[in-house]
């Protein structure tokens, strides 16, 4: 495979962007995790789908607008979808997880309707909602090279306020910490990144990117920072064996990279397993 | 010295739905003192300490900290907050007890600086302080319900705060510890002029450290000080308050505990 990733632009950018992914996804997802948002990043994904549809059909019906990027359509729609959620959730402030099914099911019934206007249910579509090894371009790449960095420089920036927020929210209100402002900044950084990996794991699948990598570091891991670090390790790994399966068996990236995921989850269970069990042996002894 | 009011409520009134919790609460807590306040479960207690946190609006009256309205306050890195409920946290949460307490730190600091060397020597004596150092490394959720109380108690204590809010910080925490928290919050009382406002059941060790004491059952129905309440006659005591708090002084006289 490296031989090809050398000959081949279009690898270079899939494994490139992969890798960026890799980094970024489980960065943002042990925030997801510890705030209990994992069904945030479910919803974003599917609004991104409708906006990758929108962009199909405007493509399709409008002649001035050719061989349009539905990345960045589909980023348009997360960071809108974000911005709704949060609106949702003031308003339904007793039942805040009512915005998301809300914001779930609105995104597949547009989506459908407007890929199905643009005749839309082909393999280009395909390879969005299961991610493909051939299909990331070289602006594409660029793109989440600066999404990945900007994002990496604010969570840096803003690690304590995110940390305390996490943590306590009463705590981080009265630490002065501006919580509206600092959670509106994390929900967008969310939208973007779920945007961005789409190319790669392909909208259906990249909750679990961001997810199952924080799920295996928990088992491991006694502090927070701990807890960031392994996951990325976890994410990068995943992203690696995935593209590189995926290659080799002519599947989408999106299927391998997150089995990769579940099989070290799984490998992490038995860690801890396997780690308390000497840790009785030990303490008869 | 000068007694500036670090807390004022003015005609506080507060309502969950449609009933009332709080209601025309007036009440100064001076720089220096160490205020207790109780009441019987569901007097309003916690309530009112949100209500002063700025975590829940007043639907009537004033409240101002620093002389400043509590909407417009921001310097908080003055004020430390132990809430009642600091267990009830994710207890699956990753973090030591070390990240727990640094994030004390965050209303000293600017927005985008990072933790020094100074941050953590600090960290560690505060730790020290609560006799926790030696759990600096381990996982707050690994921690049992009175060591977990300590590391919030060190949180609070870690930014050198002027006030301290607690509400009923040393529930779950064994006897031994309790006296040497008390001892610590009467020490940094007197040495460094540390404000204190408490909320406790244990009537006998708030009388014993106390400055002043405040009873409260949807309002404040006595606000003075420790020797006023102790001269207060039971007949006065259940006029104003129910026989709730009858009770609770009867077992504080009843037990040495
Ligand atoms: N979030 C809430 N929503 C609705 N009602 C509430 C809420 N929190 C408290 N209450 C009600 O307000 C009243 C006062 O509660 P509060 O927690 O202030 O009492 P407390 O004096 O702190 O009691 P305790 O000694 O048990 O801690 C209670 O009747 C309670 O049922
Ligand atoms: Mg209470």
């Amino acid at each position: 495979m490296i031989e090809a990733i050398v000959e081949y632009e279009f690898l270079q950018n899939a494994v490139i962007t992969g890798l960026l992914i890799g980094l970024v996804a489980p960065l943002l997802g042990v925030f997801i995790v510890v705030r209990r948002l994992s069904l945030i990043a479910d919803a974003l994904s599917h609004i991104t789908l409708t906006g990758i549809a929108a962009s199909l059909l405007i493509e399709k019906r409008v002649s001035a607008v050719d061989d349009w990027n539905p990345m960045y359509m589909g980023m348009a729609f997360s960071v809108l979808g974000a911005v709704f959620i949060e609106k949702l959730r003031k308003v339904y402030k007793h039942y805040e997880e009512l915005a998301i099914p809300i914001m779930l099911s609105g995104g597949i019934g547009l989506g459908v309707i407007l890929i199905s206007l643009a005749d839309g249910f082909n393999t280009d579509l395909f390879s969005y909602l299961f991610g493909s090894v051939t299909a990331v371009s070289r602006g594409n790449m660029w793109t989440v090279a600066v999404i990945t960095t900007l994002v990496v420089i604010i969570v840096l920036m803003f690690y304590k306020e995110l940390f305390v927020l996490s943590f306590d929210e009463d705590h981080a209100s009265i630490a002065g910490v501006n919580a509206r402002f600092v959670h509106f900044l994390f929900i967008v950084m969310v939208a973007l990144v779920i945007a961005s990996a789409m190319q790669v794991v392909g909208i259906l699948l990249v909750s679990a990117l961001m997810t199952l990598p924080v799920a295996s570091a928990l088992r491991m891991s006694v502090s927070f920072r701990q807890t960031i670090g392994l996951s990325v390790l976890f994410g990068e790994i995943s992203v690696v064996i995935g593209l590189i399966s995926a290659y080799q068996l002519d599947v989408p990236p999106g299927g391998t990279i997150v089995m990769a995921a579940v099989v070290l989850l799984m490998i992490s269970m038995l860690y801890k397993k396997f780690r308390s069990g000497l840790f009785e042996k030990g303490e008869k002894v | 010295m000068a007694q500036e009011p670090l807390i004022e409520l003015e005609d506080v009134s507060f309502k969950y739905d449609r009933n009332w919790v709080v209601e025309n609460v007036n009440m100064t807590i001076n720089e220096g003192q160490f205020v207790g306040l109780v009441g019987p479960n569901g007097s309003g207690k916690s309530t009112l300490i949100k209500l002063m946190l700025g975590l829940e609006k007043p639907v009537r009256g004033h409240i101002r900290l620093f002389g400043k309205e509590v909407k417009k306050f921001n310097r908080w890195q003055e004020v430390g907050f132990v809430s009642q409920k600091a267990n009830s946290f994710n207890s699956g949460f990753p973090a030591t007890v070390y990240e727990v307490v640094r994030s004390g730190l965050v209303s000293r600091m600017n927005m985008f600086q990072l933790f020094n060397h100074n941050h953590k020597n600090k960290v560690l004596e505060t730790l020290r302080e609560v006799e926790m150092e030696e759990y600096a490394r381990h996982s707050i959720g690994e921690l049992s319900g009175g060591q977990q109380q300590r590391v919030f108690i060190a949180r609070a204590l870690v930014s050198d705060p002027s006030l301290i809010i607690l509400d009923e910080p040393t529930v779950g925490v064994d006897s031994e510890h309790v006296t040497a928290f008390y001892d610590l919050l009467a020490k940094l009382n007197r040495e460094r002029n540390l404000t204190l406002l408490m909320v406790s059941h244990d009537i006998g060790t708030i009388t014993s450290h106390a400055t002043h004491v405040a009873c409260m059952n949807k309002t404040v129905h006595f606000h003075g000080s420790t020797e006023d309440y102790e001269n207060m006659d039971d007949e006065t005591l259940s006029l104003m308050y129910g026989h709730s708090l009858q009770q609770l002084t009867h077992n504080h006289e009843g037990s040495s505990l």
